[in-house]
């Protein structure tokens, strides 16, 4: 029987994921580009996983869009569905265990609750970006350090330094004073990563926090926000190597589903 | 074809012409109007036949015409917070003399057409006529002068002529932008705690008497005697009000009068609301919000009742042939918790539309349909209203509805402007879950202020509601 190709594709407000699978089980393509919607984004990650591949569109039997930019894929995706649903499946994938999902995206933080692999009900963050990954880009630039480098920093912290988590403006601002007042870089930030998960805490509480906990998402790869989320919540949270893909994977997941139909 | 609509949904909108009608004649006439909150006794009013407008109703109609915004900003520039109710905001920016207008040119007198206003222009098969410069034409019967901010003040300080004629006929011609100032305000905190300071306001501004019934939040599902007396007497102080105010005495056949109207209309109401237990339902509970507007402003007139028993017929006919005012078969059944976001009603029913969601359930509608036998009955109605009971008769209140409708979901407005309401509903959806076993979004808004609510955000959470109720029913299956 002929190998079965789906692409999943999630499109994030700050960057553009793809994953390709074979036969809904082996992942034989991803692509990632740090822009998302309404950028080229899109496109170049979809021409890179194609060409990662050896792949051509056509030899997709089923492409699904995922993400805040799903809309902006009419005619080239064959359907779409919301990115809860498919970090829910691509979690489950990763972990068959998992009962509690937890992505902190550029502008969303969502909660999810697993049962059988599949979302059954989810909390999402109110309109505001404290707690979500923009809220970490803008300390980063305060910081002058790489967003990418916040785990690492924030793991020599020994002190505490407590930063407000109601308002990025404001959490800027309380940054920049701690820096006029001479507090070490890696206070501040560990600070800041007790800020994100005092957050998402809060609102992974209201769901009902259950094991197994995987993270997903591009925060999920700064250990200090994982270590301070652990800390709050008081259990082990899993991540993925793919925690940036699971999207994407849950996307090629479903389109999988549907191509088999 | 245009839509056809029910013989009852004609009388009910013909109640609320009369009642705005009624006001503006009384006005001219040089009689008392007054505004009352939404949930203060109408039966008293009703007593000394007096003509009263509900500012909140008002202020829906003025955000669903689009208008919130510009007097919500209007409200901020006069000093208050922009975290205050949005209903609270257009009403205390319309108290103060200011009104949406239609802009025209002063020389000319010439409305000045804003041409980004307007429908697509369509041609005979219903296409949109695309411009050279590749933007869809606008049709030209469909597009609307600017909105501009007017003072009344302002305009009576005119002198007499065509300018001031034409600054009073700019003033946005609907009606909830026409309704008179008012001479007293009738307040009653039970529907909401930031209704005292919103009269009060208003009582100040205008310089008018302001007539208080205080219903404290009861933390006990009971209502207790203490209770009751408490309000009884608050009954008694603001009948003596009205009498100095009116120069009349309280008239006990019409205020019995008015309390059957008002307990033939609430009986008739909740029958209304109970159709949408039907599978499909006849209607929706967008609808039910729309009438909401008769059950407040209209609870104790006959016509009012008379409508809703018309709206009544008309339910039992749409069953018998199964019809609805649904535009889109029903797929999924849900609660929507909250108010509304009236400025953005298209954006938030496009994707219930799209996935098939009908909104069977709302817990805001029914609140005003109640029943009662005396006046210590009615003093217990009254204490009973969606932001003054605790949390246990609260999640009754929801959860009766979403079984008696039979709701897949529940889909929950936060909405900015209504802080007590919003606090209480993470442990509502919570509840919700883990008693009904259904899936709950939230999503953030507002009744009036549309700079509080995204339509991306909402959409994103309507589609994950769906696919969680989708899962669940395919769980149930098993």
């Amino acid at each position: 029987m002929a190998t079965i190709y789906t692409l999943g594709i999630d499109i994030g407000s700050t960057a553009s994921k793809c994953v390709m699978l074979a036969d809904g089980k082996e992942i034989v393509g991803k692509s990632l580009v740090a822009v998302g919607a309404g950028t080229s984004g899109p496109q170049r990650a979809i021409d890179e996983v194609l060409k990662s591949a050896g792949k051509t569109k056509e030899e997709m039997s089923f492409i699904l869009a995922t993400g805040y930019g799903r809309n902006s894929l009419e005619g080239f995706a064959d359907h779409q569905m919301s990115e809860l649903s498919c970090h829910a499946k691509g979690a489950s994938f990763l972990f068959p265990e998992v009962r509690t999902v937890i992505d902190i995206g550029g502008q969303d933080v969502k909660i999810l609750r697993v049962e059988n692999g599949a979302m059954t009900n989810f909390q999402m963050n109110d309109k505001c970006a404290a707690g979500t990954g923009r809220f970490l880009d803008v300390m980063a630039r305060v910081l002058e350090v790489d967003v990418n480098d916040l785990g690492t920093l924030g793991a020599k912290s020994t002190k505490y330094v407590g930063i407000s988590s109601t308002c990025t403006v404001f959490a800027e601002s309380e940054v920049i004073s701690q820096l006029a007042q001479d507090t070490d870089k890696c206070d501040i930030i560990n600070g800041i990563h007790q800020s994100v998960a005092g957050r998402v805490a809060g609102l992974a509480n209201r769901v009902g926090v259950q094991d197994q906990v995987v993270m997903t998402g591009g925060v999920a790869q700064n250990i200090g926000v994982v270590k301070a989320l652990e800390d709050q919540l008081g259990r082990k949270i899993h991540t993925s190597p793919l925690t940036q893909y699971v999207g994407a994977l849950g996307a090629a997941l479903f389109a999988y589903k549907k191509a088999c139909k | 074809m245009a839509k056809e609509v029910s013989p009852g949904v004609l009388a009910l909108r013909k109640v609320v012409d009369d009642v705005h009608a009624d006001a503006r004649k009384a006005k001219a006439e040089g009689k008392l109007v007054g505004w009352s909150s939404s949930k203060f006794p109408c039966e008293l009013a009703a007593a000394f036949d007096l003509d009263v407008m509900y500012p909140e109703n008002q202020a829906a109609g003025i955000a669903a015409n689009r208008d919130g915004e510009i007097m919500c900003q209007a409200a901020e520039d006069l000093g208050f917070d922009n975290d205050i109710c949005g209903y609270a905001r257009i009403s205390l920016a319309y108290a103060a003399g200011k009104r949406a207008a239609r802009k025209f040119d002063p020389e000319t007198l010439e409305y000045i057409i804003d041409p980004n206003s307007g429908k697509p222009l369509k041609d005979e098969n219903g296409k949109v006529i695309i411009g050279e410069d590749g933007k869809p034409v606008k049709d030209p019967k469909t597009q609307q002068p600017y909105t501009v901010l007017v003072d009344i003040h302002e305009i009576e300080a005119l002198p007499d002529g065509a300018l001031k004629d034409k600054y009073w006929e700019s003033i946005k011609p609907y009606r909830q932008m026409r309704i008179p100032q008012p001479d007293f305000v009738l307040c009653c905190n039970n529907i909401c705690n930031c209704m005292t300071k919103w009269y009060e306001n208003i009582a100040r501004m205008c310089n008018i008497p302001l007539i208080m019934i205080d219903i404290p939040y009861n933390n006990t599902v009971e209502v207790h005697d203490s209770n009751v007396a408490y309000v009884r007497a608050q009954f008694d102080a603001a009948i003596k009000q009205l009498e100095e105010l009116t120069g009349k005495k309280f008239d006990e056949k019409k205020f019995e009068q008015a309390c059957a109207n008002a307990n033939r209309t609430a009986s008739a109401w909740l029958r209304v609301c109970d159709y949408l237990q039907y599978k499909p339902a006849p209607y929706s509970g967008f609808d039910l919000f729309n009438h909401m507007a008769d059950i407040v402003t209209a609870r104790a007139k006959v016509q009012a009742a008379e409508a809703f028993e018309l709206l009544e017929k008309d339910l039992e006919i749409a069953i018998k042939e199964g019809t609805t005012t649904t535009p889109f078969p029903e797929k999924y059944r849900v609660m929507f918790e909250g108010i509304p976001c009236w400025p953005k009603l298209p954006d938030l029913f496009k994707p219930l539309k799209a996935n098939g969601v009908n909104v069977t359930a709302v817990v805001y509608a029914p609140a005003f349909g109640f029943v009662y036998e005396d006046l210590d009955g009615m003093a217990r109605a009254y204490y009973k209203a969606p932001n003054s009971v605790c949390i246990e008769q609260g999640v009754d209140w929801r959860e009766g509805i979403c079984r008696d409708n039979k709701v897949d979901g529940v889909l929950v407005h936060y909405n900015r402007s209504c802080k007590p309401w919003s606090g209480y509903m993470a442990e509502m959806q919570r509840r919700f879950t883990a008693d009904l076993g259904i899936p709950c979004a939230g999503f953030d808004g507002d009744q009036a202020d549309p700079r509080n609510f995204n339509a991306a955000q909402y959409e994103t959470r309507v589609q994950g509601l769906v696919e969680a109720m989708e899962q669940n029913a395919m769980n149930k299956e098993g």
